[in-house]
């Protein structure tokens, strides 16, 4: 839920930074003049990168770049799922639990994370390192089940290999990313039925 | 089944390099000059003659879809729009071509954008696509380096700028007016037809919409002729389609094959075959969450194409075969697909805002038989009166499952309310 | 124009028209709950939906749906209701079914097609959700959870009235109508969306629980809040006024009203004047006495002056013709040529009869395609009539430039700047590109304001705005696009009837110094408030005399000394002139309280207790009078447009003082308005966001 009014007094407006700044005008160059409310997305989810979730601030600096309303950008940041209005763990765990990854277990891939974690979709640790959330279809389907957790998928997912998966990034250790099972994108992974010729 | 020679994805699994140099060892970028230089009508006759019908799901004509555009440019430019918004559940082949074969989709962009008349293209990529359009916009860059994008694209004359549009996780952008309205920043809700795309899109310039499949196709049925695309699958549903096989198989893969595939060929020579064997097949969502599942015994005869599906009520869609043997609580699985379009529902149009989490609700009651026998008729009558009352399709969307779930297994949903019923326990608490 | 058949019907439609807009051609209403004629088409709420042939076999919206040749149409088929009671059960299953307690009862969209396409019982066994409601300020109650998501307010912030404060944030069923801020909305014309909202969900705070709709009385009057003449309905119980409404028309008003016009109506209850007041003598206190011993005090007191006492009049903003045309027989009856209708000072010349109005009229500004605004602030004079200069602008169909303080318009404007001889200069000498913009332009108008009249030079602004209206082209063939923007009601019924110093006469504010120099001995006002009135406060020891004939207990009847109840407009028959030179009645809706009479009987009683009896017996002798005196004032509702021609304002020089605004608080510009609690919480809520408020406001 967001709040109605601008952020509490006394926290500081957001403002993107230098680096963003030029990165915000080139996401508006890619958007004809007098478009740039082309940009909206793009912006907020810069903001979001840069401060981990947006809030009203945050949207008044899009709106002012866009030219948008600000009441045009709470629509925008509140219809898309990928904005955040508070902060996440430092790895937002986003499991899939449509069809495809449900059939194959995104089940276990949950107890794995009530296990290891105790979080539950929605939860956050105390420590703000690990935070779980349910998502929808993440376009794994074949590589089921799959999470996301910030900008990587961890696919073919057990329970095993996804309490592995925490214990590797608890400990901060370098992950494989993609599959968990040592599969090369979508093939078949008892042996590609078609351009097994091109397989290496 | 379909010979390597005939895939046009060669490299769907990523087993080779994915960058220029790769694709260009495949035949990406072979002289797209001459194709361009046989002109628009040729390309969009092509096209039209070649049977291309769009991948994305709603399966229209794409030669069609761009002879639509006006044929000259007026004082609004054209755009062309590449749906990357891949969210269907059970879909997953746009990953891979914009992961592993993104020039296809590019040099597709240059045919396509020619063919219409855009010298710009915006790929609406699904935002929780990162690493794809990471792989998309290093392409895009390499296009350019190499002259093959740009204001001379590939020697033409041409100028052709590609941009990579990042959503932010709304299934409905998929819908090609959502997906408009999100490109130009706002709430992806479907907009109002008349006008379509064609005629006022984008900006309110004149646009196409395809999805990556289509496009990516695009350049190889060019170079190899409307006539060998043609060769492949039956009339009216020609050429190949990726099929993304997941769920209750050995081995869930993504492959591209020819079109009419029987279903349980494509099942068993490409995914291991139904896990536990055939006869352990309880039912299939042949193409994707928006469309009637197949109890198993019609998926026998099955052919995988838009009108074979049809004929079985149900649908091609996005390819994306989901498998469900007899371990499957389907009525589970349906709930879930319902609870995912009220979750997706964009809230614009009355029955799919207030419809979506009735019907999701209702089914919730269904998986434990809570509810009473007459409930069965009123599910059903719901799903009716959200169908085809809606701007977009997925009101529909969301009541063809359901339907599809009574229509085969009826008596499943009143084998669990009688159960539940008769259960001791649950007529304790229901008082 | 496309012929199609409508339920059997042959009906022509213009092209582009929708089968909706065909259908309510040939008499046939198509039910509806987002479409609304003034506001862009949405097409979400599915209930407008019709069977059309040829075409798919499914219902299309008919909002949306263009005509085309030989559509067959049919909005009662079988498809056609089932659709439509889809709709509705759709509607009512999260919806609170709270008609009992909601305002909106009785005259609610909903439940008048619940009764036509809802079921007697609900299937929907599920929890229904709720939302919470909003702030929305002190004119609008929310009930979130009865929205069905129509987003008619939405978009009428956006379209009409130029503030996007209002959106649906989220998405399916978490959607919800949302504020970016809560507290306050920042327009004018805030209670409209109670108007729009199909549903009880937006609701008028200040009526809640007040009244059904079926219990009220309904008058149909003329708003004089403001000096458009916005055409509105009075509600009205126990002569009580509960309610207003904007009446459509479209030549005006279309069907909106500003917030002040709406909500100032508690102030109709406070502060009133229902008896007469007095002071025995000079200095004493007033005393409430009965109207004889009032007129009776009256007339000792001026006897006390000697034998021809020096009588002058200012009227009010809110003077109606009736009260004038007896004011003016009694100036006449006493040979006094001082009486003047513009108590601001605003140097506006009666004589010429375009140098006063607003020639483009309000309609004609729907064709305006360059605007200059001078000395006006066209949003907080007339909200209404900025709407439409709004959307000329959100069109791209016109361009605005201002000489005045920069204020947000809710529209972009070129700022010529604050100094106003300078700019008019340059517009003059064409050294300004705008300059060129209202010459090129084909519906060209200049909006002179009472913010550039009311000062020393205000003759001479207004004789430079009709020279640049010359110079530029403003007035031509069938055009004239001079247009003077005025504040007070009465104020052009008074330039009509002449109401403005005779030959050697004084004007409003010499009358004022005169009384207290010694030189004028009464001064009748008539609902005169809005001027500095210390000076009658403080005046000599000259045994000099105000009277105040009015609705209020306000500055003006402070510093009388005999003090005669008058009736507010609500309460009388009375004729005003708009603006644009419409001449118009208000109906009385309740009587006036206690002793009050209608004014131009409190200014007859004045004359007769003056022993000069004035020949009328009742108000049809009065409205004689008045048309005779000016022939244009006996025919009501018809614009007849003023020649243009004959020269008016002073030439000389424009001095660089700045314009300042004729309203600097929108909420409060009467006697009326300033009594009203709820436009009182209006500027309360505002002053929060301007940061205004300092740390001593508490």
């Amino acid at each position: 839920m967001i709040e109605t009014n601008t952020a509490a007094a006394g926290t500081a407006p957001f403002a993107f930074t230098p680096e963003n700044q030029a990165e915000a005008r080139s996401i508006l160059a890619r958007y004809p003049k007098g478009r740039e409310h082309s940009a909206a997305l793009p912006l907020l989810d810069l903001a979001q990168r840069q401060q981990g979730y947006v809030d009203r601030s945050a949207m008044e600096a899009v709106a002012g770049l866009t030219g948008l309303a600000p009441i045009r950008i709470l629509e925008v940041a509140t219809f898309y799922t990928m904005f955040r209005h508070a902060p996440v763990g430092e790895h937002h765990f986003e499991v899939c639990t449509n069809i495809s990854c449900w059939l194959r277990g995104s089940d276990e891939v949950l107890r794995a994370l009530r296990d290891e974690l105790g979080l539950d979709p929605g939860g956050k640790s105390d420590d703000g390192k690990f935070s779980v959330q349910e998502c929808e279809c993440l376009g794994a389907c074949v590589n089921a089940p799959a999470v996301r957790v910030g900008d990587h998928y961890f696919e073919d997912l057990t329970y095993d290999n996804t309490v592995a998966l925490i214990r590797k990034l608890r400990a901060g250790e370098k992950v494989v990313l993609g599959s968990q099972t040592g599969r090369v994108g979508s093939a078949n992974a008892a042996g590609a039925t078609a351009l097994a010729g091109r397989a290496s | 089944m379909l010979q390597d020679k005939d895939r046009v994805f060669t490299n769907l699994y990523g087993f080779e390099d994915w960058h220029l140099a790769g694709a260009r060892a495949r035949g990406d970028w072979d002289n797209t000059k001459a194709l361009l230089d046989k002109g628009r009508e040729w390309i969009i006759e092509e096209m039209k003659a070649s049977g291309l019908r769009g991948r994305g799901g709603a399966g229209f004509s794409a030669g069609l879809k761009w002879s639509f555009m006006p044929k000259t440019v007026g004082e609004r430019p054209h755009y062309l729009l590449i749906n990357a918004d891949e969210g269907e559940p059970g879909t997953c082949k746009d990953r891979d071509i914009m992961r592993f074969d993104p020039h296809k989709l590019i040099e597709g962009c240059l045919v396509a954008g020619y063919a219409i008349n855009a010298h710009v293209a915006y790929i609406y990529i699904r935002g929780e696509f990162v690493q794809e359009a990471i792989h998309l916009q290093t392409a895009i860059d390499e296009a350019y380096e190499a002259g093959l994008l740009g204001d001379n694209a590939c020697g033409t004359g041409w100028k052709m700028d590609v941009y990579v549009h990042r959503g932010a996780g709304a299934y409905v952008c998929g819908e090609e007016t959502a997906l408009i309205q999100s490109l130009e920043g706002k709430k992806g809700q479907p907009r109002l037809k008349p006008p379509f795309p064609a005629g006022a899109g984008l900006y309110g310039c004149p646009s196409t919409v395809n999805n990556v499949e289509t496009i990516a196709n695009a350049p190889t049925i060019l170079r190899r002729g409307a006539s060998w695309y043609t060769s492949l699958g039956r009339e009216n549903n020609h050429g190949t389609k990726i099929f993304c096989i997941s769920g209750h198989v050995n081995q869930p893969c993504n492959v591209e094959e020819e079109m009419g595939i029987p279903l349980r060929e494509l099942i068993e020579k490409h995914a291991g075959g139904v896990r536990g064997g055939w006869d352990n097949l309880l039912a299939v969502i042949p193409g994707g969450a928006s469309v009637p599942l197949l109890p198993a015994a019609l998926c026998a005869d099955a052919r995988m194409d838009y009108d074979g599906l049809r004929e079985l009520r149900s649908g091609l869609g996005s390819g994306a075969v989901i498998v469900m043997d007899r371990s499957t609580d389907l009525v589970a699985a349906i709930a879930r697909l319902s609870r995912f379009f009220a979750h997706e529902s964009c809230g614009q149009c009355t029955p799919c805002r207030e419809g979506t989490p009735w019907i999701s609700k209702m089914m919730a009651r269904m998986v434990t038989g809570d509810a009473e026998p007459g409930e069965i008729d009123v599910l059903e009558d719901v799903t009716r009166r959200m169908e085809g009352r809606t701007i977009c399709a997925l009101a529909d969307a969301a009541a063809w499952p359901v339907q599809g779930l009574i229509r085969h297994f009826r008596p499943e949903l009143e084998r669990r309310i009688a159960a539940r019923k008769d259960a001791p326990s649950s007529s304790a608490a229901a008082q | 124009m496309p012929k199609l058949t409508i339920d059997g019907i042959p009906v022509e439609a213009p092209e582009g028209a929708t089968v909706l807009q065909a259908a309510e051609l040939a008499g046939i209403e198509i039910p509806r709950f987002c479409y609304h004629e003034r506001l862009s088409i949405a097409g979400n709420c599915r209930m407008c939906l019709v069977e059309v042939k040829p075409g798919p076999p499914k219902p299309a919206a008919s909002c949306a749906l263009p005509v085309c040749e030989g559509m067959e149409v049919f909005t009662n088929s079988e498809m056609a209701r089932a659709a439509r009671k889809g709709t509705i059960e759709f509607m009512l299953v999260n919806h609170p079914l709270d008609c009992p307690i909601c305002d909106q009862g009785g005259e609610c969209d909903l439940q008048d097609e619940t009764v036509l396409y809802g079921e007697a019982a609900s299937r929907f066994r599920e929890d229904k959700h709720a939302f919470a409601d909003k702030d929305l300020g002190p004119l609008i109650n929310t009930r979130f959870t009865r929205c069905i998501h129509c987003t008619r307010c939405v978009r009428f912030c956006d379209e009409i009235a130029g503030v996007p404060a209002l959106g649906m944030i989220g998405r399916g069923s978490s959607c919800e109508i949302m504020p970016w801020e809560e507290g306050v909305l920042q327009t004018e014309l805030a209670g409209n969306l109670v108007d729009v909202c199909p549903v009880g969900s937006l609701t008028n705070r200040p009526f809640a629980f007040r009244a059904r709709s079926w219990e009220l009385t309904k008058t149909d009057s003329i708003d004089i809040m403001d000096a458009m003449g916005s055409s509105v309905r009075i509600d009205s119980r126990s002569n009580e006024v509960l309610r207003i409404l904007p009446r459509l028309n479209d030549a005006v008003n279309e069907e909106w009203i500003g917030d002040r016009s709406r909500h100032f109506i508690d102030g109709l209850l406070e502060r009133r004047l229902d008896t007469p007041w007095a002071r025995v003598t000079r200095g004493a206190a007033l005393r409430s006495v009965s109207w004889e011993k009032a007129l009776e005090i009256l007339r000792e007191r001026v006897e006390a002056l000697g034998d021809a006492p020096k009588v002058g009049v200012i009227a009010g903003d809110q003077t109606d013709l009736e009260t004038l045309t007896a004011a003016k027989d009694l100036c006449a009856a006493l040979g006094s040529p001082n009486m003047d209708c513009r108590q601001d000072g605003a140097r506006l010349d009666a004589s010429v009869r375009a140098g006063y109005l607003f020639n483009a009229t309000i309609e004609g500004l729907d064709q305006a395609d360059a605007i200059l605004l001078i000395g006006s602030d066209p949003r907080k004079e007339a909200p209404v009539l900025n709407a439409r200069i709004f959307r000329r602008v959100r069109n791209g169909q016109a361009a605005v430039a201002r000489i005045g303080v920069p204020t947000d318009l809710t529209y972009p404007v070129t700022e010529l700047g604050n100094t106003p001889g300078e700019a008019l200069a340059a517009l003059r000498a064409g050294t300004h590109p705008f300059a060129e913009v209202l010459r090129s332009a084909k519906h060209p108008v200049i909006i002179v304001g009472q913010g550039a009249l009311r000062r020393e030079d205000g003759a001479a602004v207004l004789n430079a705005a009709r020279d640049l209206a010359d110079a530029l082209g403003v007035v031509r063939e069938g055009w004239n696009g001079f247009s003077v923007l005025h504040t007070a009601a009465g104020r052009v019924g008074g330039l009509d009837l002449g109401f403005v110093p005779g030959k050697d006469g004084l004007d409003a504010g010499a009358m004022v110094q005169a009384l207290g120099s010694g030189s004028l001995d009464v001064l009748i006002l008539l609902g005169a408030d809005e001027f500095d009135t210390s000076a009658l406060a403080n005046r000599s020891t000259r045994d000099a005399l105000v009277v105040y004939i009015g609705s209020h207990g306000d500055a003006g009847a402070a510093v009388a000394d005999i003090v005669l109840p008058g009736s507010a407009w609500t309460e009388k028959t009375a004729t005003w002139v708009s603006m644009e030179g419409r001449v118009q009645r208000t109906l009385r809706a309740v009587s006036a309280p206690g002793a009050a009479v209608e004014d131009w009987v409190a200014v007859a009683r004045v004359a007769r207790a003056l022993g000069h009896a004035l020949p009328f017996s009742s108000v049809e002798d009065v409205r004689a009078r008045m048309a005779a005196i000016n022939p244009l004032l006996g025919t009501l509702w018809t614009l007849t447009p003023a020649p243009w021609g004959a020269p008016f304002g002073t030439e000389g020089a424009v001095s660089a003082e700045p314009f300042t605004p004729a309203v600097p608080n929108y909420y409060m510009t009467c006697p009326i308005s300033r009594a009203s609690r709820t436009m009182a919480a209006c500027v309360e809520a505002l002053s929060g966001t301007e940061d205004e408020r300092t740390g001593t406001d508490g």
